[in-house]
């Protein structure tokens, strides 16, 4: 069964706004037949071309991508372009009471046609996604092919939406939805993403306490490393921390595997890069 | 709202007659089959009745079925067991549009070290074998192939497939949780080794299922335990559910002749006049042999989930192979591999069909339908 709030129904069943404007101002086109989803927004301005005075918009997609694009033309309507630029995709699934977390990628569509449209108004460049109109310049570098998404764009959508986990990234923008060869890459982008966020939020202000570290090393050990064993059939267990030295024993297809000097060093990077600089990872039999 | 349910590859209603047959299972005669007392004696009647209904469905000897929780225990006993059976054979040979109770499995084995071979199909979704011949060696322990497709109904020749097998010695299982019951299978004349069967698709309850074991195929139980099934699956009988089975199996030979004929002349005619009405829409597996209920219809430049909202709206059930229904965002595998192109296959909806459906659901979806593509191609970018 569909999860939808009646707002979403609501708009699905009867979409605000349906349709393209003649001598638009501003035109963004989003998402394509093969992605599944696509979204064609048109704007117009008032004579002093400050305020949106009509939004209307042309969708191929699921309900909750049909829904999203009917709020976000009412969301837009009287706001100047620099109001408009404001929201959020969080704020266009609150409009409609909530999306569930699958359908988040709907909202973050009609975030980024906003975007685009305003962009190409305005003759700037923006971090967008796209695989069959990409003469308006793109940022960054493809990350999922599949999708065609960059990593200046999967970087915002985690920072905004502070995802931590890869399969939250796939439900707020697909990346890693279809043949799933990027989930590597954004791993290491919600890495990224959380070291800036790590660095500015704690280590600043130096030494973490014994308590906090050791919370963090777990966390880091669950969520980031253990997950990437899993994928290749192997698993570890923290046997201890001491300060800064921490023990694990390997599990599975890491017991015993010739590599696994070289994942010990791994699990040491990602806990230093996540946690603290003066991290020893040890080996042990456990 | 009065549902017209056209949504039976999914699951199926239970038939009355099933349901009377299971009903004093529970309250009244509640033993335990495997008691020495006449209490639990009397059950273990009934279940060793139901064990030969099934097997006259199947044209097989009771001693051959074994009772298990659902289908994708029984593909999951199958295929382990023949791992078990071969331990040095370290190939599997199945096909890329298998149902996840056998493709998951699989793909999961490659990470312990297995190697898997999937098949591809053609246009129709029909199997290439000279891909198989090639494919199979004497490392092969088994090729499992299902017997009918769930999303599109294509019938795969699984006897030529057994031979295959067969030849190099590797066994040979079918997923025919699809097929049982909608056309006539005889395990007497086959070179089948197991077959998995699901009650919940042929009008018994959910949470039973049948592995088919041909006499003399080598087995090493999934679940291990208690000495039921003779040792072949552990675990107390759902006594009510088999005994239902039974009875759903005895009556899908009954109607087998109207699945074949009544509810086939109301599917085809179903295809005939959507693709007459509505412009650029296409049966997927149109071209093969097919099962007589099923009706896969791609729609061009329109997302299958927003066609089956609407549909819902209307009291219709049908399924879509779409991936916003399902979770994940790739349209599904199965028309994927049959290279559906993508303009499509995000907007294909499953009609399935059975004996309980009526000349008024086909009406209602032919009259229902065809605004519901109209409406939403309009509001589409693409400009249908
Ligand atoms: C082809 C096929 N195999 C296996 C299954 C799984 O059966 P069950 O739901 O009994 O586990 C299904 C049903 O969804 C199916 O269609
Ligand atoms: S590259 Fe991202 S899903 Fe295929």
């Amino acid at each position: 069964m569909w999860d939808y709030t009646d707002k979403v129904k609501d708009h699905f069943l009867n979409p605000r706004n349906v349709g393209s404007i003649e001598n638009a101002d501003a035109v963004g086109e989003v998402g394509s037949l093969a992605c599944g989803d696509a979204l064609k927004l048109f704007i117009k301005l008032d004579d002093k071309k400050e305020r949106i005075v009509d939004a209307r918009f042309q969708t191929f997609g699921c309900g909750s991508a049909i829904a999203s694009s009917s709020a976000l033309t009412e969301m837009v309507k009287g706001k100047t372009l620099d109001e408009a630029l404001q929201i959020t995709n969080q704020e266009i699934a609150d409009f409609l009471g909530g999306l569930p977390e699958e359908k988040m990628h709907c909202s973050v569509m009609g975030q980024e046609a906003l975007e685009v449209a305003i962009a190409k108004y305005r003759g700037v460049a923006v971090p967008k996604h796209d695989h069959e109109h990409d003469e308006a310049g793109m940022e960054g570098e493809i990350v999922c092919k599949c999708f065609g998404l960059t990593d200046v764009f999967l970087k915002k959508v985690i920072a905004s939406n502070k995802l931590h986990t890869a399969e939250q990234v796939t439900h707020f923008t697909k990346a890693g939805g279809a043949c799933g060869g990027c989930i590597p890459k954004i791993k290491a982008l919600i890495a990224e993403v959380m070291g800036e966020e790590k660095k500015a939020e704690e280590k600043k202000p130096g030494k973490l306490t014994n308590m906090r570290k050791m919370q963090l090393i777990q966390e880091t050990l669950e969520n980031e490393v253990r997950p990437q064993l899993w994928a290749d059939g192997g698993d570890l267990e923290l046997i201890d921390i001491d300060g800064g030295k921490v023990q694990i024993a390997f599990r599975k297809a890491c017991a015993g595997c010739a590599s696994s000097g070289f994942t010990a060093k791994f699990v040491e990077q990602k806990l230093r890069e996540l946690v603290a600089d003066d991290i020893t990872v040890e080996e042990v039999q456990g | 709202m009065k549902e017209i349910y056209l949504d039976n590859n999914a699951t199926t209603r239970v038939d009355e007659a099933v349901f009377e047959e299971m009903r004093p299972y529970f309250c009244e005669l509640y033993g335990n089959p495997s008691s020495m007392h006449f209490f639990g004696g009397q059950v273990q009647k009934k279940v060793d009745e139901a064990r030969s209904r099934v097997a006259a469905l199947l044209g097989a000897l009771p001693e051959e079925i074994i009772f298990t929780a659902c289908g994708t225990e029984s593909d999951n006993a199958a295929i382990r067991s023949a791992l078990e059976v071969f331990p040095e054979k370290r190939h599997i040979i199945t096909t890329r549009v298998e149902h996840p109770a056998v493709l998951t499995l699989c793909r999961n084995l490659t990470k312990k070290g297995y190697r898997v071979t999937e098949l591809n199909v053609d246009n129709a979704g029909r199997l290439d074998l000279d891909e198989l011949k090639s494919a199979i060696d004497d490392n092969t322990a088994i090729v499992s192939v299902m017997y009918a497709n769930n999303e599109t109904g294509v019938i795969f020749p699984v006897e030529e497939v057994a031979a295959i097998a067969k030849e190099k010695g590797a066994l040979f299982h079918t997923d025919a949780v699809q097929a049982v019951g909608k056309i006539p299978l005889n395990m007497a004349s086959s070179s089948i080794d197991m077959l998995s069967l699901s009650g919940h698709k042929l009008h018994a309850p959910k949470g039973i299922g049948v592995l088919y074991l041909r006499k003399g195929v080598p087995f090493r139980p999934f679940m291990v335990g208690g000495h039921q099934e003779r040792n072949r699956r552990a675990g107390t009988e759902s006594t009510s559910s088999i005994i239902a089975l039974g009875k759903a199996c005895e009556l899908a030979a009954t109607s087998m002749d109207d699945e074949n004929t009544r509810v086939k002349a109301m599917r085809d005619r179903l295809e005939k006049e959507l693709l007459a009405i509505i412009p650029d829409a296409r049966i997927n597996g149109g071209g093969a042999d097919r099962l007589p209920n099923t009706a896969s219809v791609a729609f061009e430049f329109v997302e299958g989930e927003a066609i089956l909202l609407l549909l819902s709206e209307k009291g219709i059930c049908a399924s879509s192979g779409s991936a916003c229904t399902s979770g994940s965002l790739e349209p599904s595998h199965v028309l994927r591999a049959m290279g559906v192109p993508f303009t499509c296959a995000h907007g294909s909806i499953r009609f399935s069909l059975s004996r309980f459906t009526t000349d008024d659901d086909i009406d209602a979806v032919i009259r229902e339908l065809p605004p519901i593509v109209k409406r939403l191609r309009d509001m589409s970018p693409f400009g249908r």
